[in-house]
């Protein structure tokens, strides 16, 4: 049987007295790439604050275990160390650091250990290169000044280098062309191992086609409503949520 | 709920405090036996006594500033403002006496002169108690002394330029230095002499109830190029201390300057400095400057760019604490052709500390095709704090480019949570962010200030249960 990675557990959680995620079950195994769908507004992005932790969102009820601990309560520094990484919808801009020092910082604070320099930076140059970036971005200010698809392929670049046991990539695919999104591609395909997994969220399907997902989750009104294999996402595709909507809004309506 | 405190510069080196011992202290107070006596122990020319009671009576005539912070914590009557030190000016450190020499080493002189100076002054109270400058720049004809020296050695030179950029009739506290100025600096760097590497000269107040004068008067002449660095400290007393030095730069044509400042005084002292360049055609004077100590500061170097195609750049920082009001700005007046301003201002304020940047821009109807670009950011670190931005901006021709971008801002949460996200503690993040924003203006200070200045980046974080 494959092991347990992460378990959310009948998750609830309140986002400025809001209820928007209502009772959530999820897990996912080692070895798996799993996507969450739905449409806006349905807490997607709240999921994957959930799980780190965010201050402004409030648990209401549930549980998240990972790696066999309950991180239900940890501080999001300590759920980074303990293995899981988030990739932002919109990465924060950090003047006056460069994107090197902020990443062997980052690196030093995760591994607790003292980052050695030349084997980071061969690291780094491999890469930066299988993700096409401008090596002189390394010594710009953290995503000052960065484009959108230059902000995405740096948070891949991130979790690459602080290579962690979950990877959460929220909306990493939005906004970006067709090229970009192929890049982001071959970069969790690199990170991929059967010891870690991948948690996509998006809602389009464009990031789909050249990954192998294990399991997709359909995400309306802060409840899972349908789980189901990659073939699922062409569904929906085709369809949209729609058919998941109706149900959810004649049972309001009742 | 956690909350972080972000600890103040450690300031262990500058609160060293020598017994308050002197050769000479002046009684408190200001008055024409008071003025007549400083000049008398100093024996100096009468033209420069005459200089002082004429700046005495500007002093009386003149009223404190209406604007900015509150001075009446600045009482006349309780402070001496002249400490003759209990040794004599030497350019050899061991005859300078060995508690005053143990300070200085403390905060680092003797040992950046080794490594990466051309000459020091040092200045303990009210006189200067060393003074060297390496033999190659001698024979180049520069000239680098105390004033004191200066006025007797070079009085042609003095009283062509001494208070003639700055004059007494300023504002009251340049009068009051007019008064009762004492020791400084002087530089005279000849027709295109290039000095390589800085010249620093350092200003320690170490006696209580006090005030330092320090008079810097720097010709850099055609062509010629200096670097000069200043230093200031003092250890805190619970009475107030009062620094009212004054700086005169003559920057000549196709001639550069920069000028850096790194400012630590104790907490009970009312920095009322002041510091004005002119600069000459095709010139270029850089200010650099970092403001973290004192009670009180209110410091706005100025620029005159007098030529055509004259250059200035402002680069500076303030961080306020508790008990704190810095304000700090510059000014400058384009008056010829094709003059170029960039002012890059950034302030830190925490724990009730208050931050204000103050400014002026003139631009003359001759300054033709001039530009003028400002930016100011000011980053407070809680709800407590304060921070304000005042420029003043006197634009008198349509030919002229003038930019002003403020920026006013708190750490955001989404950032520390992001950087958290990153393995990082709140402490970490917020030190992060911190020395990201400190970082375009330490870049500018000299090398042997980045410890002083990591002091204040790597900021001592703890965090508490509250």
């Amino acid at each position: 049987m494959s092991e347990k990675l992460l378990q959310i557990k009948n998750l609830y959680v309140n986002a400025d007295k809001k209820e928007i995620l209502k009772g959530i079950n999820l897990t996912i195994n080692k070895g798996e790439i799993h996507v969450i769908m739905g449409p806006n507004g349905s807490g997607k992005t709240t999921t994957a604050n959930a799980i780190l932790n965010n201050p402004a969102y409030s648990k209401k009820k549930g549980s998240i275990i990972f790696d066999s601990q309950d991180i239900t309560n940890l501080s999001t520094d300590e759920i980074a160390r303990k293995g899981v990484f988030m990739s932002f919808q919109m990465p924060e801009e950090i003047p006056g650091i460069s994107v090197t020092n902020f990443l062997k910082y980052a690196k030093n604070k995760i591994t607790s250990k003292p980052v050695k320099a030349a084997e980071f930076k061969i690291d780094l140059m491999k890469y930066m290169r299988e993700l096409k970036m401008n090596p002189k971005n390394m010594a710009r200010s953290l995503n000052v000044g960065f484009s959108g698809g230059e902000k995405k392929k740096n948070e891949i670049l991130q979790m690459l280098v602080l290579n962690p046991k979950l990877a959460i990539l929220d909306e990493t695919d939005s906004g970006l062309d067709v090229d970009a999104i192929k890049t982001v591609s071959k970069g969790i395909e690199m990170f991929k191992n059967d010891q870690n997994a991948v948690l996509i969220i998006t809602h389009n399907t464009k990031i789909l086609h050249s990954l192998k997902v294990d399991y997709v989750h359909i995400l309306v009104d802060g409840k899972i409503v349908d789980t189901s294999t990659s073939e699922l996402a062409k569904t929906i595709e085709e369809e949209g949520y729609s058919k998941y909507k109706k149900e959810v809004d004649t049972s309001e309506e009742d | 709920m956690k909350k972080t405190k972000i600890e103040d510069i450690n300031r262990n080196i500058y609160d060293i405090k020598n017994k308050d011992e002197y050769e000479f202290k002046i009684k408190k107070g200001l008055s024409k036996d008071i003025v007549e006596e400083i000049s008398a122990k100093k024996n100096e020319p009468s033209w420069m006594r005459d200089f002082r009671l004429k700046a005495l009576d500007v002093y009386n005539s003149l009223k404190l500033p209406t604007w900015g912070p509150d001075l009446s914590c600045l009482n006349m009557d309780e402070i001496a403002t002249y400490v003759k030190p209990k040794t004599k000016l030497s350019n050899s450190w061991d005859d300078v006496d060995e508690d005053i020499k143990n300070t200085f080493d403390k905060l680092g002189i003797p040992e950046a002169e080794k490594k990466s100076l051309a000459g020091v002054g040092a200045q303990y109270d009210s006189e200067v108690v060393y003074h060297s400058m390496k033999e190659e720049l001698k024979k180049q004809g520069v000239i680098y002394t105390d004033m004191e020296t200066a006025v007797n050695e070079y009085p042609e030179l003095v009283k062509k330029y001494f208070m003639k950029c700055v004059p007494v009739y300023d504002h009251k506290f340049v009068a009051l230095h007019g008064a009762v100025w004492s020791g400084g600096s002087f530089v005279y760097v000849p027709k295109n002499v290039k000095v390589d590497i800085p010249l620093q000269s350092y200003f320690r107040l170490n006696s209580k109830e006090a005030g330092q004068f320090e008079h810097t008067l720097i010709i850099v002449e055609e062509g010629a190029s200096l670097h000069f660095i200043e230093g200031c400290s003092a250890p805190k007393y619970n009475k107030v201390n009062l620094h009212a030095g004054c700086v005169e730069l003559y920057v000549k044509d196709n001639a550069y300057l920069r000028y850096s400042t790194i400012e630590n005084w104790s907490k009970n002292m009312l920095n009322l400095n002041t510091k004005k360049a002119i600069v000459g055609k095709n010139a270029k004077m850089e200010w650099v400057s970092g403001s973290f100590g004192s009670k009180i500061s209110m410091l706005y170097p100025m620029s005159i760019l007098d030529g055509e195609g004259a250059q200035t750049e402002y680069t500076g920082i303030s961080f306020a604490s508790t008990g704190q009001n810095l304000d700090n700005g510059f000014k400058v007046v384009h008056n010829a052709k094709n003059t170029s301003s960039l002012v890059n201002a950034k302030s830190i304020s925490k724990n009730g500390g208050k931050c204000t940047y103050r400014s002026l821009v003139r631009i003359n109807e001759n300054a033709k095709n001039s530009k003028s670009s400002v930016s100011c950011e000011s980053l407070m670190l809680d709800d407590i704090s304060i921070s304000d931005t005042i420029p003043t901006n006197d634009i008198r021709t349509d030919d002229a480019q003038f930019s002003h971008e403020a920026k006013i801002g708190k750490i955001s949460d989404k950032t520390i949570f992001y950087l958290m996200s990153r393995g990082m503690t709140e402490e970490d993040a917020k030190a992060m962010i911190v020395r990201g924003f400190a970082y375009e203006v330490s870049k500018e200070l000299p090398v042997e200030y980045a410890v002083e200045m990591n002091n204040l980046i790597n900021l001592e974080l703890e965090g508490a249960i509250g």
